[in-house]
């Protein structure tokens, strides 16, 4: 929801970055209020995820300029951990699957680590079970998932509900979720959905990358963001969104050549 | 870090650049410290094992050290253990450390040899007779002992230099003796422990007969008796050990194998298994020790529907190298054959693993699988690997490989941006490839201490 005067969470200027020498992110601008959700659609290979991963930290890919102002704080500054830690959250497009990593000691490890940072008392096994057992509720996830390595073998459903359990237990300031909709059957797409919209309020706020138009009818973005080359072309409201399914990209393009920007 | 899969890849390794006169020298030296048998004079007939240690002695003086030109030692340079001199250990008390290494799960039955010689008063034996035997050489009653020269020393590969050396100096044997459908509810526990003494030598030798549709678990373990002293730069000393174990028809045994020796000494170590049908034999082969370790583990499966599975951990790290020799012997049709060895390499360590499977004409319809695996987590580690089937027989499922890899930083990243730091991941991640193997280990205090081993490492 957009929330007059509320505090900007996150602020982008100018930023570019490369990976392996590659230019990726061309100069890209964005802010975030809390309480905001935002959605950034636009083609393959216009720069989305590269984007996510320089908001968390992948080491992969250098800040060539500009600046990121997360809650007023430098982020570029900050380790991809130290960055979790004070509320940056990234629904990765991909999970990883790591064997042998326990999700319930990977879960519990990383919820103590926030925990630990804001000066709480770590939860043991126990405590730490009712707490994540609540959770579970959230994204409607069997608790035989606990018990397994982190994502081995679970379907695509499965890891995005993981995903977001992950996000549940971290309450990030700024989630940003990776194509967290894409390939996944409408009844795990509303579970999904559904659980962003009980852990969205007015103090966080959610980036939500995409492709679909489908996945906003459930979160109703408060802007649409187009990207494409590294830049965000065109901002516009949830509306945007149904345009750009009806008429795909193409039509953007124009449209910024005559430099009718909104917002 | 390097991977090698064939013996025509690289050029020979630098060979050692000792005389073989010179090597045939300094495996007397390592002769000349025999002790005598450990068995008291009244004890019963035992002139074949006098005349089995002599033999082997006399052929030990046909025999030399290996040098790296012998393709079996390619990678394992022996000269730092022949530039060493040993002597016999002295008598000593045992450090109370010992008891640390007690495993509570394994409460009934435990022998412990420090230094080569065996421990009455830390080990746990039946006090009266019973269908089960485990205990030395002396306490063996005479009408075993008789029956003992049918296995002591008959394993295939018995020729080997270090198991002749072994053969021609041990002093006492550890034996177990499981009869027939018994069945063994605790592990069983072997402890070889070596104590605060300056290049010392020892011969651990061990012996287990698991008669037909018997089943126990085995626990051997070697450890440095200084490891409790954290800032010990550790003896030298070496243990060359033997154990052989016989499985008859339908037997199962489960058997752990640690080696953690003090981070200078040499450990050269055997283990022969003849598997009669229906058995199933299984080894965790777990190696953390020693600033130069070789294992050779040797596989005969003897008769049809035999089942092995062998998984092994090395975890070395500053300028440890390990050596893990494995050879499988198929014989006969239906057989089964698992095996998954990992290896986890950090600073300038060498890990060495061969794995030989033999399927020949015979052994029909057998199944054999092997993998190693491994992480080098450090530029200047090294891991050299050669799976070597040999395969003759047509109908036969066989499977194999290798890998090489580091810690996946897409792996690190993904647990950091979850706010755990980087060293954790990694540790994390570390644990998670060893627990692999760990988690095998079905004897709970063992495995816990084994991950503490672990993680306190990395
Ligand atoms: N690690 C990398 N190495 C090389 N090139 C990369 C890397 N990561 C991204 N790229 C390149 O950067 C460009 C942007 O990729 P990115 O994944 O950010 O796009 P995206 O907008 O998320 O696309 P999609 O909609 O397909 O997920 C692509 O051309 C991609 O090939
Ligand atoms: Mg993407």
């Amino acid at each position: 929801m957009i929330i007059e005067n509320s505090d900007v969470v996150l602020s982008v200027c100018d930023l570019t970055a490369e990976v392996d020498g590659i230019p990726i992110l061309n100069g890209l601008n964005l802010e975030v209020r809390a309480g905001e959700i935002h959605a950034i659609m636009g083609p393959n290979g216009s720069g989305k995820s590269t984007f996510s991963k320089v908001l968390a930290g992948h080491p992969d890919y250098q800040v060539t300029g500009g600046e990121i102002v997360f809650q007023g704080q430098n982020l570029l500054e900050l380790e991809p951990e130290e960055r979790a830690r004070s509320g940056i959250f990234l629904a990765f497009q991909y999970p990883l699957e790591i064997p042998g990593v326990s999700n319930l000691d990977f879960l519990r490890v990383a919820y103590n680590s926030r925990r630990r940072h804001h000066g709480l008392e770590e939860l043991d096994a126990f405590d730490f079970d009712e707490v994540v057992r609540e959770k579970l509720e959230i994204v409607k996830m069997d608790d035989r998932f606990l018990g397994r390595s982190v994502n081995e073998g679970f379907s695509g459903g499965e890891k995005k509900r993981n995903e977001i359990l992950q996000m549940a237990l971290l309450e990030p300031k700024l989630a940003i979720l990776d194509e967290t909709d894409s390939g996944l059957d409408i009844d795990a797409l509303k579970i999904v959905a559904n659980g962003v919209n009980h852990l969205s309020n007015p103090d966080n706020s959610i980036i939500l990358i995409t492709h679909y138009q489908r996945l906003l009818n459930y979160i109703v973005p408060d802007y649409v963001h187009v990207m494409e080359g590294g830049r965000i072309l065109t901002t516009g409201d949830k509306k945007l969104a149904l345009e750009l399914e009806e008429r795909g990209y193409d039509w953007v393009r124009q449209e910024d050549a005559t430099e009718v920007v909104a917002r | 870090m390097s991977i090698q899969v064939s013996a025509d890849l690289i050029p020979s390794a630098n060979p050692s650049g000792t005389s073989s006169s010179h090597r045939q020298t300094a495996l007397m030296a390592l002769l000349s410290h025999r002790s005598p048998l450990d068995l008291p004079s009244i004890a019963s007939d035992v002139t074949w094992l006098h005349e089995v240690r002599d033999r082997a002695a006399a052929r030990v003086q046909e025999l030399a050290i290996p040098s790296t030109r012998e393709e079996e030692w390619r990678f394992t340079d022996l000269s730092p253990l022949m530039q060493t001199v040993f002597h016999v250990p002295k008598p000593t008390t045992q450090p109370a450390y010992i008891s640390l290494l007690n495993l509570p799960e394994a409460s009934e039955h435990r022998l412990v040899f420090v230094n080569g010689v065996y421990k009455p008063h830390l080990s746990i034996v039946p006090d009266l007779p019973t269908e089960l035997f485990i205990g030395n050489l002396s306490q063996l009653p005479s009408e075993r002992l008789a029956h003992v020269q049918n296995y002591l020393t008959q394993q295939p590969g018995a020729e080997e230099v270090f198991t002749t050396l072994n053969t021609a100096s041990f002093a006492d044997v550890a034996i177990v003796w499981i009869p027939k459908n018994l069945v063994v509810e605790t592990p069983l526990h072997l402890l070889f422990v070596s104590t605060a003494e300056a290049t010392s030598i020892a011969h651990p030798r061990g012996l287990v007969i698991a008669e037909t549709g018997s089943c126990a678990t085995l626990v051997e373990e070697y450890w440095d008796g200084q490891a409790e002293d954290p800032d010990s730069q550790g003896n030298v000393y070496f243990t060359n050990a033997v154990t052989e174990i016989w499985l008859d028809a339908n037997a199962q045994v489960t058997h752990t194998r640690i080696q953690a020796e003090s981070k200078a000494a040499f450990h050269i170590g055997k283990t022969a298994v003849s598997q009669a049908r229906d058995s199933r034999y299984t080894c965790n082969a777990i190696s953390f020790g020693a600033k130069l370790s070789r294992h050779n583990l040797e596989i005969y499966q003897t008769g049809e529907q035999t089942e092995t599975t062998l998984n092994g951990l090395t975890l070395i790290g500053g300028e440890q190298l390990a050596d893990t020799h494995s050879a499988i012997a198929l014989t006969k049709p239906h057989s089964t054959t698992r095996q998954l060895h990992k290896c986890i390499v950090d600073d300038r360590a060498h890990a060495v693993f061969n794995g030989k499977v033999f399927v020949p004409k015979a052994a029909q319809l057998t199944d054999a699988g092997q993998l190693n695996r491994n992480l080098l987590l450090s530029p200047k580690a090294r891991v050299d690997t050669k799976p070597q089937l040999e395969i003759v027989a047509d109908n036969v499922k066989c499977t194999h490989g290798a890998t090489v890899g580091q810690l996946d930083t897409d792996e690190v990243f993904y647990l950091q941006s979850r706010g755990i730091d980087a060293a954790s991941a990694r540790n994390l991640l570390i644990y998670a490839f060893a627990y692999e193997i760990l988690g095998k280990i079905a004897i709970d205090s063992l495995q816990q201490k084994l991950s503490q081993l672990v993680t306190s490492r990395t």
